[in-house]
């Protein structure tokens, strides 16, 4: 019955080490959320590009990325690119391969969102002469953001569930660390909890944030000064 | 005589299978008010929609002050226009809507100040007295710093109206503005193109179905069926005196001529 008796002593020394491997995690998590909002919006611009070709086009790279595991995107990324002679840190690899996976998610929530703007607004903005980009910046996007809040905040948290993925390219994040500490203490009861605590306070603290910020965020939507 | 200020030559329209315009010939003078009455569908409101280049052409040609619209010249022939041509051109052309499509994340300043202050490069400071003005002429001066969800539909319009001549255009087209209105607030759009009109010399196109609105304030009425003008003429012809069976028709079951 060794293996269920829960060692308080032993939670507090592991503690610090799975907080510090905590902190790759959540960073991995920003950087990939930063890459795939601009990834998404990127894709979900040339999903509505004039030319067939881009757009066609837009519409397979999304499914490919969508359609095969994260892992396998992973491996690709870390230990075939670098026969291409691109070569990326583990941090790096994971950030580069969460954003472009979750980009693609994220570009058919935008792509909604965008399409969710009435047809007289964008008749507004060209009759008043402005770009597309003016008309993107200032009419479209301020309005379209407020709907795309729940969708996008899931996605972002189902992506920081996913971090433990890239413990499979020695990135030191916490499930890797937590598998170190057991293999190295033979015990594994602590850590692997720990790990599960620290996802669940994070994962709750992210979908209360989110909701704050959909609440507070004006219906209309909002415009820069 | 100058040139007309708006020509359209043969122009051809279709929606799919549905022929909008088959060979449709229309000319506005400059300072002109032209009303455009009849039936839904006849094609009103896609005559200026195309003069707002929000709907394409299949065929012919149109042009405006004396330049064509959605064709350019290249190489010693006109091909279809570019998106900086079409930029262009647009500067000359303001339109107001039927559902006002005001930004509703933007205040009714901002509303009016936005497409001056980007397109055109004017300073905040210059389109904000402009738009001060323009409020003071619509008669909502009060309202500037109000949200167009805070507005009544008749306010969103005179709005409408200001944000259009913030970019100071040459040819003002109006799409059915009082039709999404409550009858009680019609008055008060339509002063505010009756007061515009007694101040500043401007060619308007309007799609109306105000009859006693496009009698009083029109140069020119023409009525228009299944794409093609079947009777225009002066307010008083038309209203009092119309030759053709169909526009008496319309006429008849609109105001009980």
């Amino acid at each position: 019955m060794n293996g269920f008796h829960w060692d308080w002593a032993f939670t507090w020394e592991v503690l610090p080490m799975i907080l510090s491997a905590a902190k790759v995690t959540l960073l991995a998590t920003l950087l990939g959320s930063i890459l795939a909002i601009v990834m998404g919006l990127v894709f979900a611009l040339l999903r509505r590009s004039k030319s067939r070709t881009l757009c066609i086009s837009t519409y397979w790279i999304v499914e490919f990325i969508r359609s095969t595991p994260l892992l396998v995107q992973i491996f690709f990324l870390y230990y075939v690119m670098p026969e291409f002679g691109v070569s990326m840190s583990p941090l790096a690899t994971g950030v580069f391969a969460l954003g472009l996976h979750y980009g693609a998610y994220l570009s058919e929530v935008f792509r909604s969102g965008i399409d969710g703007i009435e047809k007289g607004q964008w008749e507004a903005a060209r009759a008043l002469n402005l770009t597309i980009i003016d008309t993107y910046k200032d009419i479209v996007l301020p309005q379209a953001i407020r709907p795309m809040i729940p969708a996008t905040g899931n996605y972002i948290i189902a992506m920081f569930k996913e971090t433990p993925q890239l413990s499979a390219i020695t990135l030191l994040e916490m499930l890797q660390m937590a598998k170190i500490i057991g293999s190295e203490n033979f015990r594994y009861l602590e850590p692997f909890t720990l790990v599960g605590i620290l996802y669940l306070v994070f994962s709750l603290l992210a979908a209360y944030g989110i909701h704050q910020v959909e609440r507070r965020f004006p219906k209309e939507g909002f415009s820069l000064k | 005589m100058s040139a007309p200020i708006i020509e359209f030559k043969n122009v051809k329209k279709c929606f799919g299978e549905t022929v909008i315009f088959s060979d449709f010939n229309f000319k506005v003078e400059e300072n002109e008010i032209v009303s455009i009455i009849g039936p839904s569908g006849s094609g009103k409101s896609t005559l200026l929609r195309i003069l707002m280049t929000l709907e394409g052409i299949d065929g012919g040609y149109i042009n405006v002050a004396g330049e064509s619209l959605w064709h350019m010249p290249w190489q010693g022939r006109y091909v279809p226009a570019n998106s900086k041509h079409l930029h262009k051109m647009r500067n000359h052309l303001g339109m107001v809507f039927q559902h006002f499509n005001l930004f509703p994340h933007m205040t009714v300043k901002r509303n009016i100040t936005e497409a001056p202050m980007r397109v055109k490069g004017v300073s905040r400071t210059e389109a904000e007295k402009f738009a001060e003005k323009l409020l003071r002429l619509v008669g909502l001066a009060d309202k500037a710093d109000s949200y167009p969800n805070d507005l009544s539909g008749g306010q969103k319009q005179r709005v409408g109206i200001a944000r259009a001549l913030a970019m100071k255009p040459s040819i003002l087209l109006l799409d059915e503005i009082t039709s999404a209105l409550d009858p009680e607030l019609v008055d008060e759009v339509l002063d505010v193109i009756r007061n515009l009109v007694k101040e500043e010399s401007f060619t308007m196109l309007l799609v109306t179905h105000e009859m006693y609105f496009a009698r009083e304030i029109s140069d020119r009425v023409c009525f228009f069926d299944k794409g093609a003008i079947v009777e225009e003429g002066e307010p008083e012809a038309i209203f009092t005196q119309p030759r053709e069976e169909r526009t008496k028709a319309f006429l008849n079951a609109y105001i009980g001529q």
